[in-house]
Order: structure tokens, then C-alpha cells, then sequence
């Protein structure tokens, strides 16, 4: 049986990192395209993703899916290995609200606090703080947000466990200490250590020459595209 | 099913938010205690059984609470198995909850700002909010009853706030968001909505919103742009 998996992403972008990052766990061969996301989007791009216009999109088979977590969703439904969702619907339940917290609050606190001007910074550190504080509290001492394995939530904290790091040091600014969350900070390490996981992260230098030179333009403030 | 199951839920008479969870919970024939909240007074119940956010609805099953209304929805939809909300098929369902999606962060955010802001943030939350109004719209068309086909379906109850609402915030906006000439598909639809046996009877008095709402956007009006949606 063949089947027709694309993904269009861009190599620096989280939100289309997740989606590899599924499809590799589950094994599902796919071919990846590259968007220029900045400067020129595909006609493809346009034509399968018109109310966004932004990656990630899977297509399957010729339908096209839109949106890192509605696609993550359709991913564990379509393809039945390694599931990356609990079987207990109270567990998932729980997968599902924090992978939304990670969205809705977490990862623009972030992105915030790492790019803030000097008079805003402390607010935005703060929110921030609270959010990773929080997520600590979650993991509760487990190894993954999934559990024994990696799972939705995992997948969905990736950007904390890879670009996260990156941006603080291009920026020199600290949020994710070892001291302050201990638990959180030992959970980046485990999960960038996965084979699997290693090979779907964007290459570490090409990200913080991404990131100083972002810092260096004085970019304005950045949006889910530019991700 | 065990003989007795323990189903409560929290709740705010105006929320929208609750609301969904009311109609997936009676389209589904699940008996529940409901609980008001004051949410201006927070109490040590709601606190304890939604720290994270602290805010209605939160479900509770068997002792177990879950909050945010998309995420109680699917739980409502996989543990309760009769009048299923979601499509069985995994690309329908990728597209209920794409527009579920799209619709919570265009339409009903920029309505909510729309109401609770002036001048050209008003404005521009307007344009965003009708645009995306006319993507619902060519989603409607050719629909039969429902975007969850001859039933009331996830998507219908995440945008059936629209149905009661949307006319309210407009007056105390001063706004327009949809022109009935120009949204017939939409027009249609909420009217059926609004006649749906599920329905009646679980909305909000339109007086007292009018009321709470005016206030309300007066509050967030004067104040920098906050968390809370209600």
C-alpha cells in the first residue's frame, strides 16, 4: 500500500519540527519540504494552508492539515504505532491540557522574555517563570510528560528543550536554570537525547547564528511564521 | 458504565465557555450537578480543582477535574459514546478542530476585543473578526443543518456562543460584526441553533447580559488588555 506523506516546514521552526518528530516516532515515511517562510512562500504552501498561510502542513494522500497540534492529533489517529496519547481518556485529557497551556501561554511567555526591551523585561520574566514553574509541577518527578516514553506534551515542549536554550544564549539571558527547575531542566536533556528526537532538532549553531543575527537586525516582534 | 457516576460541573451564569460544556453534556443525555461560581470571588473549590488558571468550566468525573472547554469536550465526547460530537473520520475530525481553532482565535478574540476596545484597535479587531466570519460563512454553505451535518456536532458547539452573543456585544459595542445580508448561511444556521430542543432553555438572559456586559467592557475598556474573557 502506498501511501502519500508530505510535510512542508521550515528547518528553524518548532511547530514544524513536532510534526516530523511524530512521524518519526510512528515510523511513517515522509517526504519534507523546505518553505522559505520569510521571503517566499510556495504557491503549494498558499494553496494548501490559504486561511494561515504558514507551515506546518501535512498532506495525506492529497489532503492537506494545518495547525502543529490538530496535525499531531490526526497523526495518532492515522497511524496506530507508539502512540503518543494515554489510552485512559483522563489522561488524555490532561495531555491535551497541557499541550495547550504550552501553546496558549508558555511558549509566547517565552518568546516574550527572551526578546522583551530592557523596560519590559521584568514582567515578561516573571510571566514566564510562573509558566516553567508550572510545567515543573507537571512533570512531577517523571521522565517524559508521557511518562515512560515521550508523548504529546513532550513533542509539544520541544521548543523549551532545544530553542529555548539557543535563544538564551544569544540573548544572555537566563530563564531555564538547573537550580530553579530542576526537574524541567533534567527533562530537556533526557528528551533531546532520543535518537529520534536528536535527529529531528535543527542543527544547534545554524540556530544561534539564526537567533544573533535576528538580535543584531533588531527584528520586530516576532510572529508564529517566523518560528 | 458504573451505576453511579459522579458528574459535576462549574460553571458562571454568562460564560460562553460553560455553556459548551452544558450542551455537549445534555446532547449526550449526561445527568451533572452544576455549580455556580462567583468568579469575581473565587472559591477554595475552584482554586483547588483548577490551579493552573483558575477558571470555569471545569468538569468533574469520578473525583477528577479537567479544565479549558476544548479539551473537556473531547473528554465528554470519548467517555460518553452515545450522539458523538466529533466525526469518525480522522480527516474530518482535523477539520473540526482546525476551525474550532481558528474560530476561538479570530472570531471570538476579536469580537472580544472588539467590544472592550476604542478606535483603531477596535476597528481593527472588527475587520479581523468579520474576515474571519466570512471564512465561517463558505463553510456553512450547502451545509444541510449543522457543520456536524444533521446534528449538532463539536464545531456547532464551540461557535454556538455566536447564536446569542454576538448580537449582544454588538449593542454594547456599538458595532456591527455581521450584516444578515451579507452572512445567509450564518444567519441560517444560528437560527436553527437557537431552535434546537438542546438549546433553549440553557441560554442566559439577554437583558442581564446586556447589563454585565456593558460593565464588563467598561472594566477591561479602562484597564490594559487582560486574561480574563468573560
Amino acid at each position: 500500500m502506498s501511501e502519500e506523506v508530505k510535510v512542508f516546514g521550515a528547518w528553524g521552526s518548532p511547530f514544524s519540527r513536532r510534526v516530523e518528530l511524530a512521524l518519526r516516532l510512528k515510523g511513517v515515511q515522509y517526504e519534507y519540504i523546505e518553505e522559505d517562510i520569510f521571503n517566499n512562500k510556495s504557491p503549494l504552501l498558499l494553496k494548501y494552508n490559504p486561511v494561515h498561510k504558514k507551515v506546518p502542513v501535512l498532506l495525506h494522500n492529497g489532503k492537506p492539515i494545518a495547525e502543529s497540534l490538530v496535525i499531531l492529533e490526526y497523526i495518532e489517529e492515522t497511524w496506530k504505532s507508539n502512540p503518543i496519547l494515554p489510552e485512559d481518556p483522563y489522561d488524555k485529557a490532561m495531555a491535551r491540557f497541557w499541550a495547550k497551556f504550552l501553546d496558549d501561554k508558555c511558549l509566547p511567555a517565552l518568546w516574550k522574555a527572551g526578546w522583551s526591551p530592557e523596560n519590559e523585561r521584568e514582567k515578561a520574566v516573571e510571566e514566564a517563570c510562573e509558566c516553567l514553574k508550572t510545567l515543573e509541577g507537571a512533570l512531577n518527578g517523571k521522565r517524559f510528560f508521557g511518562g515512560a516514553t515521550v508523548g504529546l506534551v513532550d513533542i509539544a515542549a520541544n521548543f523549551i528543550a532545544h530553542w529555548l536554550g539557543i535563544i538564551q544564549e544569544a540573548t544572555g539571558h537566563e530563564l531555564l536554570s538547573a537550580e530553579k527547575f530542576p526537574h524541567l531542566f533534567k527533562w530537556t536533556d533526557e528528551f533531546v537525547s532520543c535518537s529520534i528526537v536528536k535527529e529531528s532538532l535543527p542543527p544547534r549553531d545554524k540556530l544561534l547564528a539564526f537567533f544573533k543575527d535576528r538580535i543584531a537586525g533588531a527584528m520586530d516582534a516576532p510572529t508564529e511564521a517566523s518560528k | 458504565m458504573a451505576a453511579k457516576e459522579e458528574v459535576k460541573l462549574l460553571g458562571f451564569w454568562v460564560s460562553p465557555f460553560v455553556l459548551r460544556v452544558e450542551w455537549a453534556l445534555k446532547i449526550k443525555g449526561v445527568k451533572y450537578e452544576y455549580i455556580e461560581e462567583d468568579i469575581f470571588n473565587k472559591s477554595t473549590l475552584l482554586t483547588e480543582l483548577n490551579p493552573v488558571h483558575k477558571k470555569v468550566p471545569v468538569l468533574v468525573h469520578d473525583g477528577k477535574a479537567i479544565g479549558e472547554s476544548f479539551v473537556i469536550l473531547e473528554y465528554v465526547d470519548e467517555t460518553w459514546k452515545q450522539n458523538p460530537l466529533l466525526p469518525q473520520d480522522p480527516y474530518q475530525r482535523a477539520m473540526a478542530r482546525f476551525w474550532a481553532k481558528f474560530a476561538e482565535e479570530k472570531i471570538f478574540e476579536g469580537a472580544w476585543t472588539a467590544l472592550c476596545s476604542q478606535g483603531e484597535q477596535k476597528q481593527k479587531a472588527l475587520q479581523q473578526t468579520r474576515e474571519a466570519m466570512e471564512k465561517i460563512e463558505e463553510q456553512l454553505q450547502g451545509k444541510q443543518q449543522f457543520f456536524g451535518g444533521e446534528s449538532i456536532g463539536y464545531l456547532d458547539i464551540i461557535l454556538g456562543w455566536i447564536s446569542h452573543y454576538l448580537t449582544v456585544w454588538e449593542e454594547v459595542g456599538s458595532m456591527e460584526i455581521i450584516d444578515p445580508a451579507k452572512f445567509p448561511a450564518t444567519m441560517a444556521w444560528i437560527n436553527r441553533f437557537l431552535k434546537h430542543p438542546v438549546i433553549q432553555g440553557t441560554l442566559p438572559p439577554r437583558e442581564k447580559m446586556l447589563v454585565y456586559f456593558h460593565q464588563r467592557s467598561k472594566e477591561l475598556g479602562s484597564t490594559s488588555h487582560g486574561w480574563l474573557r468573560v
